[in-house]
């Protein structure tokens, strides 16, 4: 049981470079489970092997339970790690694998098989304790990483993308498995992914990163809702939001040659800015669809996603002026005009089809078009 | 290599393809057919070799050779009664000793030069292989005077130093390799899990590259045993080794071929049992990496 602070903490492969982990500032609180997710590069990886001790800090500091880790030695930090391949010792069995931890502590022999008991019970692997782990399955290695790190009940836990290597469906029941068992045993969790579905659903904080710098640190909810940029309303949610850089007009702005009202203390704070322009985010599913020719933004269906229990709709938007008939524009470009539109399961809704497109008020995100600030 | 390029453009119309595994028929049995060459011609200087060991000296010497006679152990009784025992003591106490702390010593050093390359880590690398590139014969006076001046001529611990000398280069650039193929999570593991570097390399690393220290271990072996320049011109009667025997049957009154035959037949033996012994392990060790 520990909290974990991130005190602007660097890491800097080389001298003069952009750094890897560019003053990360993060508190994690006891007991909770943390999600540190990002695109490839984006530091999060490093972040956490610099808290694990695989790797240096160049500035700053970080601490567990107010003791400073710059310094220490991983062996040192009571810390277990889950990595993304598992690093199970191949000449071990899975028992001896687990007990490994125990046995470099110096607990004794017979304490030592109880807890790996404990732990294989935990995790289903009581009749595998004596197979070598290359003759298990990928779920079950899995697991056998998580009961090494379980064991010893260490202070913190660490899990470096642990599912990547897992097939899909495996995926979505070991993810519920490992946020279950993280919240049974109560120990302060970060967990590393790319994967924004895994950051929503397992922690109780999500840290993205982007380019080695912290982007927004909040709960889920608070992610998807009010994202602190851009960046952040681009990452999170899939389909990704729309994002269009629009005109700012007397009353709103102008989407597609639409214009859409916005609430008085909105085009007030907009005010403030000395922006003509503006980036405008609308989620999916904050569109409502009606036929074409009746009241909002004309579209031209390119792509249906029909996945049973909604669809996904990727079109192009129509200028005022614009023309549709030219089936050769843009599919599911990105460009300007692609609009992706979430709609109920069969909508009946074909390729091809013309729509007209009505966003909700509630759901328009505003982004400064240069800083991508939220406004 | 004329048969492999033949079948390179004779065969398959795969042949452009990235990696053309079968060969025609014709070309594989060409292949077959020189395989069986070269491995006769490995084979039989040995097999004649021991053939003659059971010959007796006139048999041995009889022109054409006769492929069947009566076989018989003279000469071998003859070396074991000639004395081969102190030779053959020598030999493996040099031989295990000086494979003993090449590992010892090379084990640490492999393990330092894998562990994170530095910027000298190919000097180093290539300051021990330097070692090798000097003939023996060019360094064997100095070394001749510096043993004399230590008063270590003909003593078993002057071989072992210069056979663990000589094999520590070889030992610390396999086992280096090997130590390269081990998974760094691995070890990240381990230091996570609270083990020290040292503990990590005990538990975690020497169980997964014990197929490659096998296979260096033999190695070394091997060419301790058959070390000969040294101990020939570094020994004389205490300490000499099996090479030095087996050149007493080189006589003034001439060649006793069979018995030569019989005392190279048991030198060869030790080696031989070794490498059968180790055979899955070296095979493992040797191709190590090649197959993840």
């Amino acid at each position: 049981m520990a909290d974990v602070v991130f005190d602007q903490a660097s890491r800097i492969y080389t001298a003069g470079a952009k750094p890897a982990v560019d003053r990360l500032d993060l508190t994690v609180s006891d007991g909770e489970f943390v999600v540190l997710v990002g695109p490839s590069g984006s530091g999060k990886s490093t972040a956490l092997r610099m808290l694990a001790g695989l790797e240096e800090i160049d500035g700053g500091s970080i601490r567990i339970d107010g003791e400073n880790m710059v310094g220490v030695s991983s062996k040192d930090r009571d810390i277990a790690m889950v990595f993304q391949n598992y690093a199970l010792y191949p000449n071990k069995t899975v028992g001896e694998n687990m007990a490994f931890p125990l046995k470099m502590a110096g607990v004794e022999k017979s304490a030592r098989a109880e807890k790996v008991r404990e732990a294989a019970a935990i995790l289903g692997l009581t009749d595998y304790l004596d197979r070598k782990p290359r003759a298990l399955s990928g779920g079950q290695r899995q697991r056998v990483a998580m009961g090494r790190a379980i064991v010893r009940e260490p202070r913190v836990f660490l899990m470096d993308e642990p599912l990547s290597n897992l097939d899909a469906k495996m995926r979505v029941s070991t993810r519920t498995e490992i946020a279950a068992l993280q919240r049974r045993l109560g120990v302060t969790t970060v967990y590393v992914t790319h994967d924004q579905v895994e950051a929503m659903t397992m922690g109780d904080r999500v840290a993205l990163l982007a380019d080695g710098k912290l982007q927004q640190f909040a709960t889920p909810a608070d992610l998807y809702d009010r994202p602190a940029n851009a960046f952040v309303a681009g990452f999170i949610g899939s389909p990704a939001m729309n994002l269009f850089t629009v005109p700012l007009t007397e009353r709103g702005v102008r989407l597609a040659g639409h214009e859409l009202a916005l609430p008085r203390d909105v085009r007030a704070t907009l005010g403030t800015h000395q922006i003509t322009e503006v980036t405008l985010g609308i989620r999916p599913e904050q569109w409502t669809v009606t036929d074409s020719g009746t009241e909002g933004i004309p579209a031209r269906v390119d792509v249906v996603e029909e996945l049973g229990s909604d669809a996904f709709l990727y079109g192009t938007l129509a200028e005022s002026t614009g023309d549709l008939s030219d089936d050769s524009a843009v599919l599911t470009g990105s460009g300007q005009d692609a609009v992706v539109v979430r709609t109920g399961g069969r909508s009946g809704t074909r390729r091809g089809d013309r729509i007209a497109l009505t966003p909700s008020v509630e759901g328009l995100h505003l982004f400064h078009p240069e800083s991508g600030e939220r406004l | 290599m004329t048969a492999a390029t033949a079948s390179g453009t004779t065969t398959s119309p795969n042949a452009a393809a990235p990696v053309p595994r079968r060969t025609g028929r014709g070309s594989g049995a060409l292949l077959t057919v020189l395989a069986w060459i070269v491995g006769i011609g490995f084979f039989f200087p040995v097999l004649w070799m021991v053939l003659t060991a059971f010959k007796t000296e006139a048999d041995a010497y009889t022109d054409p050779p006769t492929l069947f006679f009566a076989p018989t152990l003279d000469n071998f009784v003859e070396v074991f009664a000639g004395g081969v025992g102190p030779y053959l003591l020598n030999s493996l106490f040099a031989t295990v000793v000086s494979t003993l702390l090449v590992l010892l010593l090379g084990t640490p050093a492999a393990f330092a030069l894998s562990l994170r390359p530095v910027k000298k880590t190919q000097d180093v690398l290539f300051f021990f292989i330097s070692t090798k590139m000097l003939p023996v014969v060019a360094a064997i006076v100095p070394i001749y005077v510096v043993v004399n001046y230590m008063g270590a001529l003909d003593n078993i611990w002057t071989l072992i130093v210069l056979y663990t000398a000589m094999n520590l280069p070889i030992a610390v650039w396999m086992m280096r390799s090997f130590f390269l193929e081990v998974p760094r999570e691995l070890l990240e593991a381990a230091s996570m899990d609270g083990a020290s570097l040292g503990r990590s390399l005990r538990e975690v690393v020497l169980p997964i590259v014990s197929p490659g220290m096998a296979a260096t271990a033999l190695i070394c072996m091997i060419f301790s045993w058959n070390e000969f320049f040294f101990a020939v011109n570094l020994t004389a009667s205490r300490a000499a080794t099996v090479p030095v025997y087996l050149v007493g049957f080189i006589t003034s009154e001439g060649l006793y071929f069979a018995s030569l035959c019989a005392a190279a037949t048991v030198a060869a033996l030790p080696v031989v049992i070794a490498g059968w012994i180790a055979q899955n392990k070296l095979v493992q060790g040797l191709s190590f990496g090649a197959v993840k």
